[in-house]
């Protein structure tokens, strides 16, 4: 949690900054930004609370950007040469999960890509990319996109999550057309006369929204989730357990410049026809590491006992030598117990595989499992 | 009443007769966050003051307890080990974490009493 840590006087501040002070926050430096890591309630009961009922995340220092070109094929076609996800046929009010790569295959960060809904806007793509990340990747695309399409960085917007199973109840009571969405799609919105882009998404495993709003009205929304008897707010420390249980990656820790995404266990991300036809940076490395297998990938991984295993962690097989590292780990409230991720040699990363953490110089028994380590819980349209 | 001395790294000692009980300050603990995990060492063990006791994990990080005294353990807390939120809900009393026999007791006037630890604790910020 000291990933962009610079002097406080640099340090930026979300447009919900005077709430969470307001509201006890404890606000460390991340990212360049002053953000909350947890309220009065504490990293343990925040994440529980989430999982149970709702909680309000301020994520306004992600980076959100528009990529207009003047029709969707286009504008899709720019994207492509970046990303290995399938942009083309990306549906109508649509989200996809994919991630910048380097010309190696590396992984420059991971994104979110939403088309919107109006055919109006035909042709414009929303970007949420992460905050570390965000001046390197707006430069890395305006570098390399054709003529007619250009990348449009949203600066005058907050952008607010609401995770946990009863966050659509909470939702419609002022927006009703938040529950008709389904899960990775998203729609223009009215939140109790305020205007927003709302998509079901997020970032916990959870049934969940991310509400794109304009700065001046942040605030007031946040405010009027808050006075649901449902929502707590819940600050940097349990959205990091929350994604870390429902096994999805942190960019600078689970995955980097130096992983791929076959390495990372992403290859769902990416369609058969992207996959057969390449077009994306490192493609050749990508192809080969989906035809003979990566050298290592990553896995889940439970201690037997009680202690975390934290990022960094050596990972021994039954002999003692090394076979990878943790790459995030901690305590799960909800699994109850020590969770972690990281890389292994491929031949260690069959689900059951038994191996030793080296925890304070002790080689601690330990198993490869399959993620998430609590079931994801997304909301599923009734057919 | 037992009177309470406190180490630079946020370690408690009580005496009871030769012994002392070890845990670490109620500052200690609001400054970890929720304690998820203890380890404690093994009765027997003889550790010089200084020297990493225990470890305290918190959803945080992982913290190193120290021997605030020189001595051998005759008794770790192992309520801890099933129930790690008792050092939020009552670090300095069911909450310790060991109880150390004391080789020298004269090493009890290095360490702080709880007017001296709540002004250093100030100092800190």
């Amino acid at each position: 949690m000291t990933q962009g840590s610079v002097a406080a006087e640099a340090l930026k501040r979300t447009p919900l900054y005077d709430l969470h002070v307001e509201l006890g926050a404890k606000m460390v430096p991340f990212a360049g930004y002053e953000m909350p890591v947890q309220y009065a309630l504490g990293v343990l009961k925040e994440h529980l609370h989430t999982r149970a009922k709702a909680g309000l995340f301020d994520v306004s220092h992600m980076g959100q950007a528009f990529l207009q070109g003047p029709h969707h094929a286009a504008t899709a076609a720019a994207l492509e040469t970046l990303v290995p996800g399938e942009i083309a046929k990306l549906g109508l009010g649509r989200l996809r999960y994919t991630m910048l790569l380097n010309e190696s295959g590396g992984i420059l960060d991971d994104l979110m890509v939403t088309r919107s809904v109006s055919q109006h806007d035909d042709g414009r793509l929303m970007l949420v990319v992460n905050a570390a990340c965000k001046d390197a990747d707006y430069a890395h695309m305006s570098a390399r996109l054709p003529d007619g399409v250009s990348l449009e960085p949203v600066e005058d917007r907050a952008l607010i999550a609401l995770q946990g199973p009863t966050a659509s109840v909470v939702m419609s009571k002022w927006c009703p057309q938040a529950d008709e969405l389904g899960f990775m799609t998203a729609s223009s919105a009215e939140f109790d006369g305020i205007d927003c882009h709302i998509s079901r998404s997020g970032y916990t495993g959870e049934d969940g929204f991310e509400i794109s709003v304009a700065a001046d009205k942040a605030e007031q929304l946040a405010r009027t989730l808050l006075s649901h008897d449902d929502v707590e707010a819940v600050g940097l420390g349990a959205r990091d357990s929350l994604r870390l249980e429902a096994g999805l990656c942190l960019y600078g820790h689970d995955i980097d410049e130096t992983t791929s995404p076959v390495e990372a266990d992403l290859v769902w991300s990416m369609s058969k026809r992207r996959r057969e036809e390449g077009g994306f940076p490192g493609a050749d490395r990508i192809r080969k590491e989906l035809r003979d297998g990566p050298g290592r990938l990553r896995v889940g991984i439970t201690p037997d006992g009680r202690a975390p295993a934290r990022e960094g962690t050596e990972i021994v097989d039954g002999n003692g030598a090394s076979i990878g590292k943790i790459t995030s780990g901690g305590f799960g409230p909800s699994a109850n117990g020590p969770v972690a991720m990281g890389y292994v040699q491929s031949e260690h990363a069959r689900p059951g595989n038994e191996v030793g953490l080296m925890v304070r110089g002790e080689a601690r028994p330990a198993r490869v499992v399959e993620m998430p380590f609590v079931p994801h819980r997304y909301y599923r349209k009734q057919k | 009443m037992a009177e309470y001395k406190y180490a630079e790294s946020h370690e408690y000692i009580r005496l009871e007769g030769d012994v002392g009980v070890v845990g670490i300050s109620k500052y200690a603990q609001e400054q970890l966050g929720d304690v998820v995990f203890v380890e404690l060492p093994e009765t027997g063990k003889v550790f010089s003051k200084g020297d990493e006791a225990a470890v305290v994990e918190s959803v945080k990080a992982a913290s190193e307890v120290y021997a605030p005294v020189s001595g051998e353990i005759v008794e770790a807390n192992g309520e801890l080990e099933s129930n790690p939120g008792l050092v939020n809900e009552d670090p300095e009393a069911k909450a310790w974490f060991f109880k150390i026999k004391l080789s020298d007791k004269g090493e009890l006037d290095g360490l702080m009493d709880a007017d001296a630890y709540d002004k250093f604790v100030e100092e800190q910020g």
